[in-house]
C-alpha cells in the first residue's frame, strides 16, 4: 500500500499493527499474521516468556516481524516502568507499547498513572507508545511529555464495538504531529476502514482477528480496510449534502 | 553397557496416562511392553482435572481434534470398565457451560452456532434453567449449554490404576532412537519399537514441535455432593472451571501461559482462578483450599495430538494439548494397532508427526535470539 510512514524513527509499510492474545492456536496465528500484511508486532511481556521455546515469538521471528512489546495488565505508573524495563533487557528495544489501566473490567486507560509512566518512561530513553483514551487533551499532555505516538482508544479492548467518538479521534488527529495510531475497539473491516479515513496513521487490531470463527479471512479484511480507508482519506471524500445532487449535469440534454 | 532389563517387544517413553495407556494396551495385546519414566504419573497427568469433554473443547476451525475427541468420548467406557469406574471416579452426568454476563453469554451463543453447524447433542439452558441444573451458580448467570456427553474422571487415580498394570523402569531417557533408548545413567534398553509419550518434554528429547503450556489448577474439598455438576464459566471474557469428585473434591482450573518449563504457582494465578471461580459460585468461598499446583500441558503449534510414525522411525503419542485425558485410550488403541501393523481405529493423517514440514508454524524451536526486533 503507497507510501511509508514512520513510527519512532523507523518506516513501514503496512499501517496495520497486530496483537497476539486470543487466537485458537500457532499455527491459525501464523496464518492470520501473514494475511494480515502487518510489519509490527504487539507481545504481552507478562504474557509470553521470551525465553521459552516454542512460543508466539518463534512465530514472530519466523515471518520477520519486529516487535512491540506492551505493558497490558499493569495497574500503576510503577508496574508498567518495571515491565518496560524488563522488556527493553528481553527484546533488546527501546520500543514500548505503554498500557496502564484501570481495573480489570473496563480495561480503561489509567490517565494519571498513564502520564506519570509516560514521563518516567521518556526520561529513560524509551520511545513510548501510549495507549490512551479517546481524549484529546490528555492526548496533547503525552505528545508534551516526549511519547513517539498516541493510541487512543476507539473503544474498550476487546469490545469490538468499533469507534464510539470519531469526532474526538478527529481533534486528536488534527493535534498531533506524532503518529496518531487507533488502538483497541476494532470489531471489523469498516472499522479500520473509518479509523483511517479519520486520518490515523495505523491501526492496530488484535481480538477482531484472533477471535474471529476464521481469523486469516478476517485478518485479510482488515488489511484491506486499513487500505481502503487510507486512500479514501488522500482521495478526499465530497462534502454531505442534505438534498440530491445528479452526478451528470443537465447540460447537453435533448429538448423537445 | 549393561541391558537394563530382558529385551521387551516396545519400549514406552513416558509414563504419563497416555504413556501408560498405551503400555497397557499392548500387555492386553500379548506384546511385551515397559515404560521409561523416572517419575511416572507426574506430569500433565498429575495437575489434570480429568475433564471428558469433547462438545466443551469443541472450536472454531478445529474439526478435525472434535471427530478424535468424540471418537476418544466413545472409548471411554469400555477403558473405565476396565479399570474400574468407581476407583477412577469416572462419572457420566454431562456438563454444563455457563454464561456470567451478557457478555459472556454472546461468546456462548456464537459457540452455540459450532454446535449447531457440527450437529453436536446439546441444549441451550436460560438462566433458571441453569441454576435448577446446579443450584450454586450465581444469579447473575446469563444462560448455558448441558452437555449430556461430557463426562468427568479422576486422572490421578487412572494412573495408580496404570501403575498396578503396567510395569516402569524409573529412569529418564536421555538419548532416542527406534528400537533403543539410552537412560541418562548410560544404560541402554533394546527393542523392536520405540513409543514417546514424552508430553511438554518431547520437544526437548525430539525433532517434534511439542512445547509446554503452563497451567495453574487449585484443588479444593468441601461436604459430598456440594457441587452436582461440572462446571465450565465464561466469567467476564475469561474462563474457568469446576470438577466435582465423589469425595467432595473441587478442582478449578486452569491458566494457560506460555512461560516455557516453569511450574511456579503465582499470587496472580491463583487469584484470577479464585476470583472467576467465587463470582460463578459463590458458594465456594467457604470450603478448603488444599492444594495449590501447576503443571505443563504439550502443545502442538496447531492443538492437535502427534499420533502415529515419524520418519525417525520413532512412534509418536504426544501433544495431547487439554485433552490427554479424554484422548488417552483412543491413542493406545491407535499406536497398539500401528505397532502390530494393523489398521488403527481412527483416521490418524491429520495427527501425523510428520505434518509439520508443510507447516511454518511448527519449525523447531531454537535457543537463538530474536531477530527483527523493532529499536
Amino acid at each position: 500500500m503507497g507510501e511509508q510512514w514512520t513510527l519512532a524513527g523507523r518506516s513501514f509499510t503496512s499501517r496495520l499493527i497486530t496483537g497476539t492474545g486470543g487466537a485458537p492456536n500457532l499455527a491459525v496465528l501464523e496464518q492470520a499474521l501473514s494475511s494480515s500484511g502487518c510489519e509490527l508486532v504487539t507481545v504481552a511481556l507478562r504474557r509470553v516468556s521470551p525465553q521459552a521455546a516454542g512460543s508466539v515469538l518463534d512465530v514472530i521471528d519466523r515471518l520477520g516481524l519486529a516487535v512491540l512489546p506492551n505493558t497490558a495488565g499493569c495497574h500503576t505508573a510503577a508496574d508498567a516502568v518495571l515491565t518496560a524495563k524488563l522488556a527493553r533487557e528481553a527484546f533488546e528495544t527501546d520500543w514500548v507499547k505503554l498500557e496502564v489501566i484501570a481495573d480489570d473490567v473496563t480495561l480503561l486507560p489509567e490517565g494519571v498513572e498513564l502520564v506519570e509512566a509516560a514521563e518516567t518512561l521518556v526520561d529513560d530513553g524509551f520511545a513510548v507508545m501510549a495507549y490512551t483514551n479517546d481524549d484529546p487533551v490528555l492526548a496533547r499532555r503525552l505528545e508534551g511529555l516526549g511519547c513517539a505516538s498516541v493510541m487512543p482508544l476507539g473503544a474498550p479492548i476487546g469490545s469490538g464495538l468499533g469507534i464510539r467518538n470519531p469526532h474526538n479521534i478527529e481533534m486528536i488527529v488534527e493535534q498531533s504531529s506524532v503518529p496518531v495510531v487507533l488502538d483497541a475497539g476494532i470489531g471489523t473491516a469498516s472499522d479500520a476502514a473509518l479509523a483511517m479515513e479519520l486520518g490515523c496513521d495505523a491501526v492496530m487490531v488484535a481480538s477482531a482477528i484472533t477471535r474471529a470463527r476464521d481469523p486469516e479471512q478476517m485478518a485479510a479484511a482488515i488489511r484491506l480496510g486499513v487500505e481502503a480507508g487510507w486512500r479514501a482519506r488522500r482521495g478526499g471524500r465530497i462534502p454531505k449534502r442534505y438534498l440530491a445532487e445528479a452526478s451528470t449535469s443537465g447540460q447537453g440534454r435533448a429538448e423537445f | 553397557m549393561a541391558d537394563l532389563s530382558p529385551k521387551p517387544d516396545v519400549i514406552v517413553v513416558g509414563g504419563g496416562i497416555v504413556g501408560l495407556s498405551v503400555g497397557w494396551q499392548l500387555l492386553q495385546d500379548g506384546v511385551e511392553a515397559v515404560v521409561i519414566d523416572a517419575a511416572p504419573g507426574t506430569g500433565a497427568s498429575h495437575a489434570a482435572a480429568g475433564m471428558l469433554a469433547p462438545i466443551h473443547e469443541a472450536y472454531w476451525g478445529e474439526s478435525h481434534i472434535l471427530g478424535l475427541n468424540l471418537a476418544a468420548s466413545q472409548a471411554w467406557p469400555a477403558f473405565a470398565d476396565q479399570l474400574g469406574a468407581d476407583a477412577i471416579d469416572y462419572c457420566r452426568n454431562g456438563m454444563l457451560m455457563a454464561a456470567y454476563s451478557a457478555d459472556d453469554k454472546a461468546l456462548l451463543d456464537s459457540l452455540g452456532d459450532l454446535h449447531e453447524q457440527e450437529g453436536l447433542p446439546v441444549q441451550r439452558l436460560r438462566s433458571r434453567e441453569c441454576r435448577r441444573s446446579e443450584p450454586l451458580l450465581a444469579p447473575s448467570v446469563r444462560g448455558g449449554v448441558y452437555s449430556p456427553l461430557d463426562h468427568h474422571v479422576n486422572p490421578r487415580r487412572v494412573v495408580a490404576e496404570l501403575l498396578k498394570r503396567v510395569p516402569v523402569i524409573a529412569v529418564s531417557a536421555a538419548e532416542i532412537a527406534r528400537d533403543q533408548v539410552v537412560a541418562d545413567d548410560g544404560r541402554r534398553v533394546a527393542c523392536q519399537q520405540v513409543v514417546v509419550a514424552a508430553g511438554a518434554w518431547t520437544g526437548r528429547l525430539l525433532g517434534v514441535p511439542v512445547r509446554p503450556v503452563k497451567g495453574q489448577i487449585l484443588r479444593l474439598s468441601g461436604p459430598e455432593g456440594l457441587l452436582g455438576l461440572p462446571v465450565r464459566g465464561v466469567v467476564r471474557g475469561s474462563s474457568v472451571y469446576a470438577v466435582p469428585r465423589s469425595d467432595g473434591e473441587i478442582v478449578v482450573g486452569a491458566t494457560q501461559e506460555e512461560q516455557g518449563f516453569d511450574t511456579r504457582v503465582t499470587a496472580g494465578g491463583v487469584y484470577e482462578l479464585l476470583r472467576d471461580v467465587l463470582a460463578l459460585l459463590p458458594g465456594l468461598s467457604e470450603v478448603d483450599l488444599v492444594e495449590t499446583w501447576a503443571g505443563l500441558r504439550p502443545g502442538a503449534p496447531d492443538n492437535a495430538p502427534i499420533i502415529g510414525a515419524g520418519d525417525d522411525g520413532i512412534v509418536y503419542a504426544t501433544g495431547h494439548y487439554r485433552n490427554g485425558i479424554l484422548t488417552a485410550p483412543i491413542t493406545a488403541a491407535a499406536v497398539a494397532a500401528l505397532v502390530q501393523g494393523r489398521r488403527p481405529p481412527v483416521d490418524l493423517s491429520p495427527f501425523s508427526p510428520n505434518r509439520f514440514d508443510a507447516m511454518p508454524a511448527a519449525r523447531l524451536p531454537d535457543a537463538e535470539p530474536l531477530s527483527g526486533v523493532a529499536g
